[in-house]
């Protein structure tokens, strides 16, 4: 393997100003925060306006950032001197490189569609205003995610993707189920963070500093157990951001937030911040065997196991919850895998970005028709009367299942193959992941769009208003053509090698490779058995009870009942017997040494109250006594 | 100009000024202490803007015999760490009394409403003081003054219980304080230099054994006054009995003097009995840290739990000051400051809740995101920085610790680490419970913020903004004065295990 390009301080131009990205959608969020009331008529054009400013500076910062040679595009640009203390001195800059920007363009491009998406389908809702500002904020603290130039910076961006995500998922508050969903997401990630602060802790008191461009040149001199034990803490934190196992539990539950929420933050983009961050710190897992080999086997573990709990959901949104945690599972599992795999794990982010955003706001698109309802056993043969979304959703689906051609074809063989290369149990893992991806998604297509109309009496559905049907027909394009413009040619694999190194050997592209070929057989089976069960046969109404194995994935593999035994009763418990202990224990314990001490009956409470400050005063004026006495005897 | 009597004069003609009011005049004594106190907050700002961060250590030193014959002075003189602190005191005063503006009104206080606020006036110059003292006798004087106070702002105009708060309160304090009294006066008559200034006295007790002791006696003072577990369960009572404004004041600064105290007289002092009670006292602040947390999750009583939440932060302040690296010496110095927005604003919030609703029992709300958003939204942002949120000045101030204790201490760094998860649980399940979920009937009619209020929340809401970005004005005050403490003890140098020297690599084009 190559290094990666080295480090240029930059000053200047586009890429100077590209604070922009950041500073314009958190002025937007400030201005609908603190304007109220007052900019409820024009708020969700202004958080549009800000989103789309801020991806035509990206876009511009792209093109300024491809006029350098390619091992000049790792472009340092300091801002403030941010936290000079005694050891630990942190300069807040960004970073531009081929891995921030595409993150960048994946965000405010994808982000933007979204933001005009919901201009239609939060119309009604009275909050619209205060869901604009949240995206606004959630644009701006992922890009400073990926943008910052070191690990504070990040670790900043990332606690506030998380307070959106908080916001979001919690959006509808006065519903319980929200409430519960949003606190639930923080809790568990902040588990997460615990390890990325770790994690950071490692890296600072190792190199004394916690800039990129000092650490990641630095990575190699560390023993491996350190850079072992950096690795596995900010795996960690990856794990919560991205609902990786074990801390996955949450992703489910955050669909109570609003669909293009589901979309944006817990499909496109900040579920994927934890493949960054493994990416982005390449060098310290490189050096670090053990912690890659962690990786891959957390992603294997959640690519099945997205997949399986995928297979037997009835909730649209929840269905594509589980897929969501599948498809990171590959990407987490690539960027285990080192250079080769980072190109691939960065590719596959940017496909899943644009078809699951297709599907998500697709579904949305559908629940829009049908009264919120999410319910896929309410569905059925919704094909022809919302056209749009039916093609842009199934362009989307066949490209989650790697229909030859389309975006996820490519990008996530690639990652098959080069798990394969790698070790061929994760290897076979993954594939047999695609195959159970073939059946999922093509249940849930067929559930919503084709089959027997199953809709409540009261249902209408139509097809949505074009401002979110547009955005629906450019995701779906990006779905169908991304992959292959990014793999096709090694050219997204010659882009990305700057930042994160060039593997020794280029992937070279087999169409007809044993893989490639059992996985399209695998997938095909899992559609034929799905169109069995879903398209050509009757789905009933009220699900079937099923074997233990569906009760399995129904019940999310059991995670919520684990961490319900293992963490929360114990919890409770530990709460109730610390007040107790607190209220009883120290405090009786003091108020009796009191009473033994000032021979009263101790229940401080009975007193009379004009008895306790006399009381009081004298034990006062008893001090200053006191103070008197000492002070003549200590001089004697 | 002698700035620091100046600043304590003013507050004290102030309160004697507001206390002569004439009777039924309520309106004109309020007017009056909130315009002494923002005259306060003008004349520090003034004096800060001319402390010199590369100068000497003190700053506007003064220095006048009191008692000669037994070396008492009236000195004061400020380094970056009290003058934040002093800073933070003056800053939270008006705010105080603009929230508490209708709080001495209701009949159930026992004295008139006038008291209340020259009471505020005085306790502000007292806070001045005792952080500016540079005589550890002054300090003293100082340090038990203050309680006269605050013991009855919160015996007088407090809850149910106040008298009982009020009461265990004042022995608790008293315990402490006549522990330190002994310990001031047996530091004057063994070290033998015939005075109680401060900077004379370091390095004046050698033998271990009677630094020990004498540490031991200051420590105890400071620890209850803090409060470290397991001396804080007077603090509960106290903060959930007293009016919002008076606790807001007794934990955001009474409380830190504390601190404080360990940071200028325990470490400073006595540096070899610091180092050696070191374990246990990082021990105390870890399950202070924890148990804090663990027992605000329990609290049913919102005052209550944001006293249980201070135990924990001051868990970290504690630990803070005696992991003995820059990091987290700055880490604590900013967190004290911190923390008094953080909590005051929970506590004020709380307060205006309470006043609306008449109870301070969590469950008796419900859904008040959905009628009073503004409050609601302001009490979620408090929220945030109780549990450090990045992008709020509270976030620096704990990373700063831990990541401190961490280069020195790396278990109890890590298990304080767990207090990051603890805090979200406390902050946000009680935000679930109160302002989400269906709107309860009792709260239907709950009014939103009013003008008053918002000038009340606005300033600490934008401090905690404002240093959570820019943090650097602070730590450029506290820097020096904190690398002075660490020299004084002869705590070592952080040095990385592969220490990356070159400057930035690829610098120019």
């Amino acid at each position: 393997m190559e290094t990666a390009a080295d480090f240029v301080q930059h000053s200047g131009g586009v890429i100077g100003a590209s604070w922009l990205t950041i500073a314009l959608p958190l002025l937007g969020a400030a201005i609908l925060l603190l304007g109220g009331r007052r900019t409820d008529r024009w708020g969700h054009l202004l958080g549009v306006a800000m989103s789309l400013a801020s991806f035509v500076v990206a876009v511009l910062v792209f093109f300024e950032l491809l006029g350098f040679g390619a091992d000049q595009r790792r472009r340092v640009v300091e801002l403030y001197d941010f936290l000079p203390s005694g050891s630990l001195h942190v300069e807040m800059g960004l970073l531009l490189d081929p891995l921030s920007i595409s993150f960048v363009l994946l965000i405010t491009g994808v982000g933007s569609l979204i933001h005009i998406y919901s201009i239609g389908y939060m119309a009604h809702d009275p909050g619209r205003r205060r869901f604009f500002a949240y995206l606004n904020l959630f644009v701006a603290a992922m890009l400073l995610l990926v943008l910052a130039d070191n690990y504070l910076g990040l670790y900043i961006g990332w606690e506030g993707v998380g307070l959106a995500s908080y916001l979001l998922i919690g959006f509808w508050q006065h519903k319980p189920s929200a409430a519960a969903a949003a606190k639930k997401a923080f809790i568990v990630n902040r588990v997460g963070d615990m390890g990325l602060a770790l994690g950071i802790f490692v890296v600072f008191t190792t190199f004394g500093t916690i800039a990129f461009n000092q650490v990641l040149p630095a990575a190699h001199g560390a023993s491996e157990g350190t850079l072992t034990l950096i690795g596995l803490a900010l795996l960690l934190g990856a794990c919560g951001k991205s609902a990786q196992l074990p801390l996955q539990s949450w992703l489910l539950d955050a669909m109570e937030g609003p669909t293009p929420v589901s979309a944006l933050i817990h499909a496109a983009t900040m579920v994927t911040a934890g493949v960054y961050l493994v990416v982005r710190s390449g060098p310290i897992f490189e050096a670090a065997p053990t912690a890659q080999l962690v990786v891959t086997i957390v992603g294997v573990a959640t690519l099945l196991a997205g997949a399986i709990i995928g297979t037997a959901k009835d909730d649209i949104k929840k269905a594509l919850a589980g897929s969501t945690m599948s498809q990171i599972g590959y990407m987490m599992l690539a960027a285990g895998l080192g250079p080769v795999g980072y190109a691939f794990a960065i590719a596959h982010l940017i496909a899943h970005g644009f078809f699951k955003a297709s599907m998500f706001l697709g579904a949305g698109s559908v629940m829009h028709a049908m009264n919120d309802e999410v319910d896929m056993r309410k569905f059925g043969g919704l094909a022809s009367v919302m056209k749009i979304t039916w093609i842009t959703f199934g362009l989307g689906y066949l490209a989650i299942i790697g229909f030859p051609l389309l975006s996820g074809y490519w990008t996530k063989d690639g990652i098959i193959e080069t798990a394969m290369e790698h070790n061929p149990i994760l290897g076979w893992l993954a594939v047999i992941g695609a195959g159970i991806t073939g059946f999922y998604m093509s249940r849930l297509f067929f559930m919503t769009f084709h089959g027997r109309r199953r809709w409540d009496a009261d249902a209408h559905p139509h097809e949505s208003p074009a401002v979110m049907t547009w955005p629906l027909i450019i995701l779906s394009i990006g779905s169908v053509f991304g992959g292959g413009f990014l793999i096709v040619g090694n050219r997204f694999m010659e882009f990305l090698a700057p930042a994160v190194g060039r593997p020794e050997e280029m992937p070279s592209f087999h169409p007809f490779s044993l893989t490639g070929l059992v996985t399209l057989a695998l997938v095909a089976v899992g559609v034929a058995y799905a169109w069995m069960r879903y398209g050509r046969s009757e789905v009933p109404a009220v699900a079937p009870r099923g074997s233990f194995l569906t009760t399995f994935a129904r019940r999310d593999l059991y995670g919520d009942a684990l961490n319900e035994a293992l963490f929360m009763r114990p919890g409770q418990w530990l709460t109730r017997l610390a007040v107790f202990f607190d209220n009883r224990g120290v405090d009786g314990l003091v108020n009796g040494l009191a009473a033994l001490v000032g021979g009263t009956s101790g229940r401080l409470r009975r007193i009379q109250t004009g008895y306790v400050r006399s009381y009081a005063l004298s034990i006062f004026f008893g001090a200053a006594l006191l103070v008197g006495a000492w002070f003549v005897v200590g001089n004697l | 100009m002698p700035w620091l009597s100046i600043l304590m004069g003013v507050p004290v003609v102030g309160a004697l000024a507001v206390a002569a009011v004439p009777k039924g005049s309520d309106k004109l004594a309020k007017q009056l202490t909130l315009g002494v106190s923002l005259v306060v907050l003008v004349l520090t700002l003034a004096m800060a803007a001319q402390f010199d961060r590369s100068g000497a250590r003190y700053q506007f030193s003064e220095v006048h015999d009191w008692i000669p014959s037994f070396g008492v002075h009236y000195a004061v003189a400020v380094d970056g760490i009290a003058l934040v602190l002093i800073a933070l005191a003056v800053v939270l005063v008006p705010i105080v009394v603009l929230a508490s503006w209708h709080d001495a009104d209701r009949p159930e206080a026992k004295r008139s409403v006038k008291t209340y606020f020259a009471l505020i006036l005085v306790l502000e110059a007292m806070m001045i003081g005792v952080f500016a003292a540079t005589d550890v006798f002054l300090f003293y004087v100082f340090f038990e003054a203050m309680l006269i106070p605050m013991y009855f702002m919160i015996g007088s105009y407090g809850g149910a219980q106040r008298s009982y708060a009020a009461v265990k309160f004042l022995l608790y304090s008293l315990f402490g304080g006549l522990l330190m009294l002994v310990a001031v006066i047996a530091l004057y008559a063994i070290a033998a230099k015939g005075t109680f200034l401060q900077p004379e006295l370091l390095g004046a007790i050698k033998d271990p054994t009677t630094q020990k002791w004498l540490f031991l006696g200051f420590f105890i003072a400071f620890a209850v006054k803090a409060p470290v577990w397991p001396f804080h369960t007077w603090l509960p009572d106290a903060a959930a009995q007293a009016p919002a404004g008076a606790a807001v004041l007794l934990v955001g600064v009474l409380d830190k003097v504390g601190t404080y105290g360990m940071l200028r007289f325990c470490l400073e002092l006595f540096p070899d009995a610091a180092k050696f009670f070191t374990p246990l006292i990082l021990t105390l602040s870890v399950i202070g840290i924890v148990y804090g947390a663990i027992v605000a999750i329990g609290q049913t009583d919102m005052k209550r739990l944001i006293a249980y939440t201070s135990i924990s932060h001051f868990g970290f302040i504690t630990m803070g000051v005696f992991a003995m690296s820059a990091d987290a010496g700055a880490g604590a110095t900013l967190y004290m400051v911190n923390h008094g927005f953080s909590t005051g604003a929970l506590f004020l919030l709380a307060g205006f809740l309470i006043n609306r609703r008449g109870s301070q029992y969590i469950a008796d709300y419900g859904g008040v995101q959905k009628v009073a958003p503004v409050l609601a939204g302001t009490f979620l942002v408090a929220g945030l920085s109780s549990l450090s949120l990045p992008g709020l000045s509270t976030f620096v101030s704990e990373f700063l610790v831990l990541i401190g204790t961490f280069e020195n201490y790396v278990v109890p760094a890590v298990i304080a680490l767990s207090g990051m998860v603890l805090a979200a649980v406390y902050i946000l399940w009680m935000y679930q419970r109160m302002m989400g979920g269906p709107v309860q009937e009792s709260v239907k009619a709950l009014p939103d913020l009013n003008l008053r209020e918002k000038f009340v929340v606005a300033p600490l809401i934008a401090l905690l903004v404002v240093f959570g970005f820019f943090p650097k004005p602070l730590l450029d005050v506290v820097n020096p004065a904190v690398h002075q403490t660490l020299t004084t003890v002869h705590a070592p140098q952080f040095t990385p295990a592969i220490p990356v020297t070159a400057e930035k690599k690829g610098a120019g084009q």
